[in-house]
């Protein structure tokens, strides 16, 4: 029984210590940090949250990240609903090809798509919005909501929708009535990976900005580029970027494994 | 006041799923369509629905000509092999499902819910979700949605093939009582001639998007019209052999071979195909002057009240099912007793020259 439990404690050790020193750090001051090693706070502050929470260039990072994490979620899950339904209900000419294409769009680097995205957003007026950092993150997210939810939606049998019309459901009521709360769980791991991808690429959400929608990822890189080091504010801004991810991840707990499978399991 | 299809075909691709198919059903009747897997069941009940659209011919109900008619403006309830139920929603709301989209007052649908949950048994399970039922209680959450509403047709697709025996058995003895004093056509597709025995009322045999036969049970079951629809209603299979027949005799081969009734006499001399259902072939004399062969014994399966026994005669394998248990080991040689007169005789082409059960 100890041995068996030993390596899982080895395990999580390694795999909390990078964090544990991340959220160490956010309470320490900078001179701290670079002084010497400690395992606690020497002298605790909540200076660094402060900052981020008085500053406007910090905590606006937090607001637009979050303005347009959630327009892409919205966006990505809303197209690729009924994409998927038509892939996992209909067979017409190529559907498999254009199915598998859907996913060839995952990859290529973002920074392939950095340099047209930003020439044509500027030209259309789009630059520096939410909007367009959310547009081109569905470059991304639309085909993988798509794939993660054709394989929930193929779990449904089809007998299912063909129940409703017998039963009087007109196709978009038996969509909003019927499927869509029995796919409920597909919809929740697909907006958590939306969320999660939205949240975490940061080359087209930094290039695509410069002021006015600037993400929290770019506010952190740019701090520790100009005013020397202020290690123990972006300890507290890397902090604070883990707690929507895990707050996210609760909620989807259950399904989180079957949407790594896209739905397969 | 009837169901009417007519020369209705179905084709995917290349493929025909039905060739061109004519049936009237009457209302108040309840129907079995008996096939086998791939028959063309579930295709012909979605083109009765309305859920699929027929390649070519017409579909009428009432008078009317229903074929474009979408599936939601037909007044048709289904229910599938699958126990497909609402999951998001409990018994009650899914029972109640059809009435809400309808439209129909609460009170109403107060009523009739209450009172087809009471004829199915549902009422203690009423505010649960179908996940939190047994497979039994989940299929009959099912067939209340297609009771509630009164429909003109009722669909039922296999219904009880999920089921473990004795729910089967259980919810087979309660269908047709369901059914009883209603107005609605009844169409109940199965692979098991058993249960279309037990219904009684029209069977209609399917083999290969074909309606072989169609009319009353009992007259289908005795007198098939065809070799096919003859193995379409056999199960165990129909015991089947190439024989020759002068006079009153027929004859497999090798020697092998009885005497026939006149029934079988007074036909014209040459080949035919003999067949026999398995009950008919017993280990032991049942009546006077059968028939006997010893066949070899290749596996002999004892269900409790039935025993069936697979034997070789003539190379061919035959099968025999009787009442009680006659155990017998593998590779012995057992005395069988045929009953000749309830065997049937096929012509070259496959048709009924005579014979029945």
């Amino acid at each position: 029984m100890r041995k068996r439990s030993l390596l899982p404690i080895v395990y999580i050790f390694f795999l909390m210590l990078p964090i544990y020193w991340l959220v160490t750090m956010s309470f320490k001051t900078t001179n701290e940090i670079l002084g010497g090693f400690s395992l606690f706070p020497q002298a605790f502050t909540l200076e660094n949250y402060i900052k981020i929470f008085t500053d406007s260039t910090w905590y606006n990072g937090y607001i637009n990240s979050i303005i347009y994490v959630v327009i892409n979620t919205l966006l990505s899950v809303s197209v690729a609903l009924p994409a998927a339904y038509a892939f996992s209900r209909y067979r017409f000419l190529g559907d498999k090809h254009l199915f598998f294409w859907l996913l060839t769009n995952r990859m290529a680097p973002a920074a392939v798509f950095a340099l047209p995205f930003l020439q044509l957003y500027s030209a259309v007026g789009l630059f520096d919005t939410h909007i367009a950092v959310a547009l081109a993150h569905t470059l991304f997210n639309v085909p993988l909501a798509v794939w993660i939810l054709e394989g929930f939606m193929s779990g449904v049998p089809k007998e299912l929708d063909e129940t409703a019309y017998v039963d009087g459901y007109s196709f978009p009521r038996f969509f909003v009535k019927i499927f869509i709360p029995t796919i409920a769980a597909g919809i929740g791991v697909a907006c958590f990976f939306c969320f999660m991808f939205s949240w975490v690429e940061m080359l087209l959400a930094k290039t695509l900005t410069s002021v006015d929608a600037k993400p929290i990822v770019a506010t952190m890189t740019r701090t520790a580029s100009t005013s020397g080091y202020e290690l123990g504010l972006l300890a507290a801004a890397g902090t604070l970027t883990i707690i929507p991810g895990a707050f996210v991840i609760y909620f989807v707990r259950n399904y989180i494994a079957k949407g790594f499978a896209l739905g397969r399991v | 006041m009837t169901l009417e299809l007519r020369h209705v075909t179905k084709t995917v691709g290349a493929a025909t799923h039905i060739h061109e198919t004519s049936l009237v059903l009457d209302e108040g009747s309840f129907n079995v369509l008996l096939g086998t897997t791939l028959a063309g069941k579930t295709t012909l009940l979605q083109l009765m629905a309305g859920l699929d659209r027929p390649s070519s011919g017409e579909v009428w109900f009432r008078g009317a000509n229903v074929t474009g008619v979408a599936v939601q403006k037909r007044n048709v309830s289904m229910v599938y092999q699958q126990f497909i139920n609402y999951p998001h929603l409990s018994v009650y709301e899914n029972i109640a499902s059809p009435l809400k989209v309808a439209g129909m007052d609460r009170a109403e649908i107060d009523r009739r819910v209450g009172s087809v949950s009471e004829l199915l048994r549902l009422q203690p399970m009423l505010q649960r979700r179908p996940s939190e039922l047994s497979g039994g209680q989940q299929q009959r959450t099912a067939i209340a949605r297609a009771l509630v509403k009164d429909s003109d047709l009722v669909l039922l697709d296999e219904p009880l093939a999920n089921l473990d025996y004795k729910l089967r058995e259980e919810l087979r003895d309660e269908l047709p009582r369901l059914f009883a004093g209603r107005r609605c056509i009844v169409v109940y597709a199965t692979t098991e001639p058993t249960e279309a025995l037990l219904f009684g009322g029209n069977t209609a045999t399917l083999f290969e998007g074909r309606i072989t036969q169609f009319g009353q049970t009992g007259d289908i079951y005795r007198k098939p019209k065809d070799l096919v629809s003859a193995e379409v209603f056999s199960d165990p299979p129909l015991n089947m052999a190439p024989v020759t027949k002068t006079g009153n005799r027929i004859e497999l081969s090798n020697g092998i071979g009885w005497m026939v009734g006149p029934n079988f006499a007074r036909l014209p001399d040459g080949k035919y195909t003999w067949a026999i259902r398995a009950h008919h072939i017993t280990p032991f004399q049942q009546a006077a002057d059968l028939a006997t062969v010893d066949g070899k014994v290749l596996l002999a399966e004892l269900t409790g009240s039935d025993s069936v026994l697979h034997f070789d005669l003539n190379g061919a394998t035959w099968i025999s099912q009787s009442h009680g248990v006659h155990p017998f080991d593998v590779g012995a040689t057992a005395r069988l007793y045929i009953d000749v007169a309830r065997s049937f005789l096929f012509g070259q082409d496959g048709k009924l020259v005579g014979g029945s059960e």
